[in-house]
């Protein structure tokens, strides 16, 4: 750890700082944040279906044998529920976005940056900062808790399906046990994850494109770096969610 | 090669720079270095590469701070101003970027369109696509409306980079190495449209080439960047018969070689 590190830290507090009052002041990008929106939200949404509905199907399959030793398998709608709601739809939405939105966030800035359009769009009096960074990580915040709860949703119907076929519940009667076992601690704790890793992959993924270094290696290492970065935070604040939640749940 | 109209030195300086230092690490850029640009003249800054003639323009517009020295564009001294006022001097001063500097997610149009929602945000859609239609007439490129900048080649490219700065009306632009990457056809081309865009929305220009086909069609003055600094400036002869040692090897390479 040298004096590089710090100024690293330091650059990331500004960056951060200069968002939140950019964030506030007017003019408001309106309909460049709709447009990040649609892209961060509608394009991850066939992949986030997908995962989704696998990983609610394989955790059904594999929780079976253990809950079918007492007796239990009616739980499997409450333990899904619970387990999609409170960590596997957050962390699973936000790796999956670090992946597909913090990449493409880190690529398309860092080659905007080494192809001087940024620096363009500064020479023709606007606010890169503003049109460019604080309408990405706003798209990414506000997007995030919609496709976690999306992701949810699905993972419940691929469970649904393996419950169905193998235990011949209802629709209707495994979503009214799932449901009834949630409770809104658990949807605000899912609320607030969500809302903090579209943050951080948005924030991650704009330092490291706007500040990439010039030439085309730049560009890669920015994309790189969005996803591996936003990665390793995203656990870090599941640890320190889970941890802050649990000290109310008990 | 007709020689353009000499600048009248008595005129109002539209900037103004002295004692200007930057450098980057141990790599002095620019030393002490004075330069003027008069109203109306287009002043060519020539300069083998890695001079600083690129880091100059730059500064003027606010991109780079200067390490000591003064930079006055239009009256506003560029590194004391707010960010807000900067952005205002900058509606006045064009910057035509060496690559181009398209926006390759939008079409041509878009491209155009985008510094004038932003900046004019009085005007109706209608204003808006008259303005785009006229610029891109005025560069000859109508027929592009609806293209990608990847479609274009790289002539066409610039001419758009020089549209898009001109739909703000600039007082004032900022050529960087406008013919680089051309060919003569070509650079004959952008010449001819830097001279248009003169004498048709009267700006005051300064051109950064090392291209002296180039700077002799569209310079009504000329400066000489060396070693960080300006040691000759003025017309084309008088800088480079001048008998400056670092000149006179520029002028053989373009003219004898």
């Amino acid at each position: 750890m040298n004096f590089t590190w710090f100024l690293s830290v330091y650059n990331v507090y500004r960056f951060i700082a200069r968002f939140f009052r950019e964030a506030f002041l007017p003019p408001y990008e309106f309909k460049e944040l709709m447009r990040q929106c649609y892209e961060i939200g509608y394009r991850s949404a066939l992949l986030i279906s997908t995962t989704g509905f696998i990983t609610g199907l394989v955790f059904t399959k594999q929780s079976r044998p253990s809950l079918s030793e007492f007796g239990a398998t009616s739980w499997l709608p409450s333990l899904v529920g619970i387990a999609l709601i409170r960590t596997l739809a957050p962390l699973l939405t936000g790796l999956i976005a670090a992946g597909k939105v913090g990449s493409s966030i880190g690529a398309e800035l860092g080659s905007m940056n080494v192809t001087e359009q940024i620096d363009a769009m500064e020479v023709s009096a606007t606010n890169p900062f503003k049109y460019l960074v604080v309408t990405r990580v706003l798209a990414a915040t506000i997007t995030m808790p919609i496709l976690t709860f999306y992701t949810a949703m699905i993972g419940m119907l691929g469970s649904l399906l393996n419950v169905a076929t193998n235990e011949g519940t209802s629709a209707s009667a495994f979503f009214q046990s799932s449901l009834e076992s949630i409770t809104f601690l658990d949807v605000t704790a899912s609320t607030v994850k969500a809302i903090l890793f579209g943050f951080t992959i948005g924030i991650v993924g704009c330092y490291q494109g706007y500040n990439s270094s010039k030439g085309t290696e730049g560009v890669g290492k920015a994309a790189n770096a969005s996803v591996v970065i936003a990665m390793f935070l995203i656990f870090v604040e599941e640890v320190i969610c889970v941890q802050f939640f649990s000290f109310f749940l008990t | 090669m007709e020689q353009k109209k000499i600048t009248d030195l008595s005129q109002e300086k539209v900037i103004e720079i002295k004692e200007l230092d930057k450098s980057f690490g141990e790599l002095k850029v620019l030393s002490s270095a004075d330069l003027n640009l008069i109203k109306g003249e287009n002043l060519v800054v020539l300069g083998k590469s890695g001079t600083g003639k690129s880091v100059l323009i730059k500064i003027i517009i606010g991109l780079l701070k200067p390490d000591k020295g003064m930079v006055n564009v239009l009256g506003n001294t560029v590194d004391q101003i707010t960010y807000k006022e900067l952005l205002a001097l900058r509606l006045r001063v064009g910057f035509s970027f060496q690559s181009s500097a398209l926006y390759d997610s939008m079409t041509v149009k878009q491209n155009l369109e985008f510094p004038l929602v932003r900046n004019q945000r009085s005007l109706t859609k209608a204003e808006t696509a008259k303005r785009v239609d006229e610029m891109l007439d005025a560069v000859g490129l109508l027929k592009t409306l609806h293209q990608m900048p990847s479609e274009l080649s790289g002539g066409q490219r610039k001419r758009i980079g020089i549209a898009r700065t001109l739909i703000l009306q600039p007082e004032i632009m900022l050529y960087d190495e406008p013919s680089a990457g051309l060919d003569p056809i070509t650079c004959m081309e952008i010449n001819k449209l830097i001279n248009d865009v003169q004498e048709r929305f009267h700006t005051s220009a300064i051109i950064i080439t090392h291209d002296l086909t180039c700077a002799k069609e569209v310079g009504n003055r000329f400066a000489m960047l060396t070693d960080g600094r300006f040691e000759k400036q003025g017309t084309f002869e008088e800088v480079f018969n001048s008998g400056n040692k670092q000149a006179q090897p520029f002028y053989d390479y373009n003219f004898i070689q």
